[in-house]
């Protein structure tokens, strides 16, 4: 089948409505239209006719076209809302295009989330065939390969007790294994291999790669720069809905280059319209040094991170959390505000917010650093992020770094404390070397 | 390549494009597999959750038929057609809970699944149809309960019991049709959830449970029948007990009404398919 079409794209479009309609509604918004203009007002509220004038509308994707050779493994690189996670929902059939048409040569797996449909209350035997079933393997398939999925996941000893009684290791490891053992012939992926701890995503790694030797089609979107160099034969880059470049690995390197230029200061003034939600909503992101008034930031510097943001619900708690990553996409660290006493376990009123966290200087190496906000509430549902809502790079302080030239190594660059004491003067002692 | 094994779906091409509104029937039927494991599951999860377990299936009904038959049996003399009263309204309970029941859980059956429908593809239908079916097995566990509550009062089933699955599968057909209409509205408008305690209330008020449907003049029996749950109660009472006349014309039209419902439920249901992963 190899230089077969397994995937062809043709002017994919799709299409949002924004604003107070895009989510669900409720009848007594509807009840008054419908006392206006009870025919056309019931066609509307039922979902007939075209989606009319209210509120605005988004394309989230257009004029999408590309073919894909049985084989190829593509990752499709871009920023937050570039439409990659659109174009894996078309692919994978969840929601439809408004306009265009895509055409699918071979048997579709896809993986958008690990664990979909697992039950707490189900045993970890019984969620391997529900959850087998959902990804749409058959009771046969998942019978013969059960064996394999359970000793893959490491959980042969508890795969009789409820699911709910697993660690989150457990459970996602064991999650994990079931779509790894889909056998289809195109596989659409969307950033999973975060899950688990590194020596398992090592394994998980090294799954996808025993099916991209054995020459199946992988679909993959990712935020991982690492992951996608290391897999991908071939690179699209999406940005606002649309393909910026689509080629060989070196589509990576245009795109670090291009977006990652300094973001140090933004703001937002209009609430309504600032980076958020119903919930939330950011009016302010910086990155400065801590002291002085210059921009400067080297590996020595002291940073400081601010946020500032409205918070329109009530009743819950809010934290924010920063994921920092390097150039390659590498987590350098994660931070949220887990000792600020005051704050412990209670709700935010509604208004506006600042929060700010100091970097220590002599953490950071040199390079270009991305920052991903994400507003948690409760410390457990994510109400918004934004990846790559700060960029900044940090240069080399010229000092630490002794009679070495070259780049330090590693995602940091602390300097540490270093004591070296000579123990002992003398000869070397009898016998030693001779 | 041939590393597809026993899906007889060799390299299979899909076109993905805008689509019209025409029910893809046997797109569900290749889905069998999934529809088997989600009934599965909701009937795992149940009586793994519930201390009672099996006995709701059996608890709900019973206790429906002792009320009625103490307030509107007793007390109330309501008639019911020369039948020990508790049979007579234990035997309508049977497809009413049935029905009840798939109408209330498919209802909301989109919505509670929201996870999967936004992670996965599979044609939604099974998710309604998966839920109305697990409500079969509860059907099935009062069934034989109220066999042996018509063994006690003494009364035999006829001949006719033969026609109970068809009732059966009416009152299942009746139940997708109106869910098909509320679950995919709910992803819409969450008022439908608050209004089916309501709707289903009124519902057994206007279905001949507790009374027999003799109480409608002749005349008006056949408008009786737009309400399709009078036509499948009534029919099934009559083919499980076998007594009186065979509900004509008040199933005639309860059967014609299921079936525009249902016909135009899976129409609409086609419809909002494709905007529910947008929307829920």
């Amino acid at each position: 089948m190899t230089g077969d079409v397994a995937i062809r794209c043709q002017g994919l479009g799709k299409q949002y409505r924004l604003g107070p309609r895009q989510r669900y509604r409720a009848l007594r918004d509807t009840l008054p239209a419908l006392a206006l203009a009870p025919f056309r007002g019931l066609r509307s509220a039922m979902g007939f006719g075209r989606p009319t004038a209210q509120g605005a509308t988004l394309w989230a994707l257009r004029d999408v076209s590309f073919e894909v050779s049985a084989g190829e493994i593509v990752g499709i690189i871009g920023a937050n809302g570039a439409g990659k996670s659109t174009l894996l929902k078309i692919l994978s059939r969840i929601t439809e295009p408004t306009e265009g048409q895509a055409e699918i040569h071979g048997r579709v797996g896809s993986l958008l989330e690990v664990g979909t449909g697992f039950h707490p209350e189900l045993t970890g035997r019984e969620n391997v065939y529900l959850n087998g079933a959902i990804l749409g393997m058959r009771k046969a398939e998942i019978e013969a390969k059960f064996d394999e999925i359970v000793a893959f996941a490491e959980v042969e000893r508890f795969v009789d007790a409820p699911v709910k009684h697993y660690s989150s290791g457990m459970y996602v490891r064991l999650a994990f294994a079931v779509a790894a053992h889909l056998d289809p012939e195109i596989m659409l992926i969307d950033e999973v291999l975060a899950v688990g701890d590194a020596r398992f995503q090592r394994k998980c790694v090294g799954k996808i790669g025993d099916s991209v030797r054995t020459g199946r089609t992988v679909f993959f979107v990712s935020h991982n720069m690492v992951a996608v160099q290391n897999l991908c034969t071939r690179v699209i880059w999406l940005d606002g809905g649309r393909i910026v470049d689509d080629g060989d690995r070196r589509v990576i390197a245009r795109y670090a280059a291009n977006t990652l230029t300094s973001r140090h200061q933004r703001s937002w003034p209009d609430v309504a319209t600032a980076p958020g939600g119903d919930a939330v909503r950011v009016t302010r992101a910086s990155v400065r040094p801590a002291a002085g008034s210059g921009h400067e930031i080297t590996t020595s510097t002291e940073l400081l991170l601010e946020f500032e943001y409205w918070n329109l619900g009530s009743g819950a708690h809010l934290n924010l959390s920063l994921h920092v990553y390097d150039e390659q996409g590498v987590l350098a660290f994660n931070t949220a505000p887990v000792n600020e006493a005051e704050w412990h376990g209670r709700a935010f009123p509604q208004g506006r917010f600042l929060s700010a966290c100091r970097v220590p200087g002599d953490l950071l190496n040199e390079g270009v650093y991305r920052i991903e906000l994400l507003v948690v509430k409760d410390q457990a549902t994510v109400l918004f992020r934004d990846d790559g809502i700060l960029v900044f790079e940090v240069r080399d302080a010229g000092q630490g770094r002794g009679a070495w030239y070259g780049r330090v190594p590693g995602v940091v660059r602390p300097n540490l404390e270093w004591r070296t004491t000579c123990l002992e003067r003398s000869e070397a002692p009898a016998g030693a070397g001779r | 390549m041939s590393g597809v094994s026993g899906t007889g779906l060799v390299s299979p091409s899909t076109i993905i494009r805008p689509s019209g509104a025409r029910p893809n029937l046997g797109e569900v039927w290749a889905y069998r597999e999934l529809l088997y494991f989600l009934v599965w599951r909701d009937l795992k999860v149940r009586y793994k959750q519930t201390v009672l377990g099996i006995a709701w299936a059996v608890l709900q009904p019973l206790a429906t038929t002792l009320v009625f038959a103490i307030f509107l049996g007793r007390l109330a003399g309501v008639p019911s057609d020369g039948v020990p009263y508790p049979v007579f309204a234990y035997a309508a309970m049977l497809p009413w809970q049935l029905f009840a029941h798939a109408l209330t859980e498919s209802s909301n059956s989109l919505v509670a699944n929201e996870r999967l429908i936004t992670k996965v593809y599979f044609p939604r239908l099974v998710i309604p149809l998966a839920t109305i079916l697990a409500g079969l097995v509860d059907f099935a566990i009062a069934f034989v309960v109220g066999i042996g509550l018509m063994a006690w009062y003494g009364i035999v089933p006829g001949p006719f019991i033969a026609a109970v699955p068809l009732f059966v599968a009416l009152a299942v057909l009746t139940a997708l049709a109106a869910g098909l209409w509320l679950s995919a509205l709910n992803v819409e408008y969450r008022d439908v959830r608050y209004t089916l305690g309501f709707l289903v209330q009124i519902w057994l008020f206007a279905t001949p449970v507790a009374y027999p449907s003799s109480l409608v003049p002749e005349r008006w029996r056949a408008l009786y029948g737009l309400n399709p749950m009078a036509g499948v109660v009534e029919g099934f009472r009559w083919a499980l007990l076998g007594h009186g006349q065979p509900p004509g014309a008040l199933l005639v039209v309860s059967t014609a009404v299921t079936f525009v419902v249902l016909a135009g439920g899976l129409w609409y249901f086609k419809r909002m398919e494709r905007t529910f992963a947008d929307v829920v």
